[in-house]
């Protein structure tokens, strides 16, 4: 299909829109499920972006954060973290293993007891950071051999309790983004059910202007035309409802958890303005099928 | 006449090449002056059968429409006459032979190439169908607005035809409103606004009164002087010996399933 000939599809002519009649019932369907269709498909992506976020913000966390914790008596200290750094080395799934300089571990405790802390005369712990590998590591079995070779040490893996609830999140996103997909489908289905009516409650119509030599592509621009506007029109009207609805749900707080935020944030706000574009290619497609299907039944 | 320029072909009425599956052969025409169309006719026969599934309905017919002949089609009720026009205007497909209009095979035009072809054929249908949400005048105007053609340009045309037809005065009824005449009128206006080089008329001619047949049947005549081909399927009698009177015709009869030339007795 040309340039041209989409143009002409959509912007039409007047003649052209006038030469099928008015199609009443149908089109008034078409525009309300566009409109209902919308509305839900703008909280589908609601919950798949927000749960998108969930997952990624967690699994971030997930990644990075293990921390060995060595308690030893002052002189043992080096020689045991030396003997911790060679077993997380040779752990599977650990990616690197590194002991917290001094400085840093001042820094870490400077918030709670302030920047001058003589550190040295402390029992303070050695901290050991752990980086996880792709493939993740055997917490259990790591654990295992800590304690019989350090007793001192003790594995804080405080986000790992998330990693579930990572999975959860992503398999929300999932469903999200299955239910737009479906709402698609459905869309197609219904304006193909309500273009098919309106090309069979016109089957008269049609053959007289083939009759008269008027071409496949004439004929079928009237009925796209008209169906792909409706569709067009209908679902901007729900996107702005649901985009509404969205904007009244409470702010993202730390005290709601997952409930809260379930909005769009920053930039997110402008996908809901794909649906009506993706409606109308859905009408535009239904349609044209459908007619180009009934056309060819014609001579 | 307010009608079609006068562009096309004017080559002589008496030209008719016409053969019959009875063999009976008329001497194709000589001298023809034009090239617009290569064969013999600008519509062509050839071995037609058809059926509509049960037994043929018509078989062997060959024919040739010369450009610029006047033919009519008789034959009973039921004989085949409105399926042989559909032939002719690819409505219909030969279950046998090749049916050719300007020397292109019917059967292998696509659909683009058949609504293009329709243009320069003026129908009017033996049922007179309209779109009937549209007012009369738009309904004559069809054939213009679905072929893109700018109707402001042709609307004194438009106009005059209407007037011709004796529908001056109704071009704002919409076609359920009409008379059976006037719809015939309708269509005859139609099919003719698109100054075709071919017009195909279905009992024209079926529902109005004598004088009215005359004088639709003198637009088709003029039409004809203009180099237009013509054939009008009726089985009145009287309107196809009047007509004699008015232009060289040739009668073809189904009969049997064939196609004769009709001799004297017409
Ligand atoms: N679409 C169709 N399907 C099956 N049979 C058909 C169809 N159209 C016509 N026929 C049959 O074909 C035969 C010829 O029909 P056609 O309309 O060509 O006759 P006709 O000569 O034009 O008759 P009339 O003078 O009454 O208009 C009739 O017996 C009719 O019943
Ligand atoms: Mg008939």
């Amino acid at each position: 299909m040309s340039r041209g000939t989409i143009r002409a599809y959509v912007l039409g002519d007047a003649q052209a829109d006038r030469v099928v009649p008015p199609t009443g019932i149908t089109a008034q369907l078409t525009f309300f499920v566009s409109a209902a269709m919308a509305f839900l498909a703008v909280f589908a992506l609601a919950l798949s972006l927000a749960s998108g976020r969930l997952a990624d913000r967690w699994s971030d966390e997930l990644a990075r954060s293990a921390t060995l914790r060595l308690s030893a008596p002052a002189d043992q200290k080096a020689e045991q973290t030396a003997a911790a750094l060679r077993i997380l080395t040779q752990t599977p799934g650990v990616a690197r293993a590194r002991a917290l300089s001094a400085e840093e571990q001042a820094a870490l405790l400077a918030p709670w007891f302030g920047a001058d802390l003589p550190l040295e005369d402390l029992p303070v712990p050695q901290l050991v950071e752990i980086i996880e590998g792709d493939s993740g590591y055997d917490v259990a079995g790591l654990r295992l051999r800590l304690s019989a070779e350090l007793p001192g040490a003790v594995l804080d893996d405080h986000t790992r309790w998330r990693r579930p609830l990572v999975e959860a999140a992503n398999s929300l996103r999932r469903l999200g983004l299955i239910a737009v997909l479906l709402i698609g489908g459905a869309t197609a289905a219904m304006i193909t059910l309500a273009a098919n009516a309106a090309l069979a409650a016109n089957a008269q119509v049609i053959e007289v202007l083939r009759l008269v030599g008027a071409r496949d592509s004439y004929i079928a621009q009237a009925f796209v035309r008209r169906f792909t506007l409706r569709a067009l029109s209908g679902a901007a009207l729900g996107m702005a409802a649901g985009m509404g609805a969205v904007a009244l749900l409470p702010e993202a707080s730390d005290a709601g958890g997952f409930l809260t935020g379930l909005g769009f944030q920053g930039a997110t706000w402008l996908v809901p303005l794909l649906v009506p574009v993706l409606g109308a290619v859905v009408a535009f497609a239904a349609t044209f099928v459908a007619a180009r299907r009934r056309l060819g039944e014609l001579r | 006449m307010p009608l079609p320029r006068k562009e096309s072909i004017a080559t002589p009425a008496d030209s008719t090449a016409c053969k019959t599956a009875q063999g009976i052969e008329t001497p194709p025409h000589v001298g023809q002056k034009s090239r617009v169309v290569l064969g013999a006719g600008v519509i062509e026969l050839d071995n037609v059968g058809y059926s509509y599934g049960g037994g043929d309905l018509l078989s062997d017919i060959s024919v040739q429409l010369a450009p610029g002949s006047f033919h009519f089609l008789t034959g009973p009720s039921g004989s085949g006459k409105t399926t042989l026009m559909k032939l002719c205007y690819g409505a219909l497909l030969p279950t046998s032979g090749q049916v050719r209009a300007f020397d292109a095979d019917m059967a292998s035009l696509d659909r683009d190439q058949m609504a293009l072809l329709r243009r320069r054929i003026g129908v009017v249908h033996q049922d007179c169908r309209f779109l009937d949400h549209l007012p009369l005048a738009d309904n004559v105007a069809l054939p213009l607005t679905v072929s893109g053609r700018d109707r402001g340009a042709e609307s004194e045309n438009l106009a005059e035809l209407l007037a011709w037809v004796g529908l001056g005065s109704r071009t704002d009824a919409l076609p359920p409103e009409l008379s059976g005449g006037e719809r015939q009128r309708a269509a005859l206006a139609r099919a003719v606004i698109m100054s075709p080089d071919v017009v195909l008329a279905d009992e024209p001619t079926g529902n109005v009164d004598w004088e009215m047949s005359q004088r639709l049947l003198q637009l088709l005549v003029e039409l004809n002087r203009m180099g237009k081909t013509v054939l009008i399927a009726s089985h009145d009698l009287t309107l196809i010996r009047a007509a004699k009177s008015h232009v060289q015709a040739r009668v073809l009869r189904i009969s049997n399933r064939r196609l004769q030339l009709a001799g004297a007795d017409l």
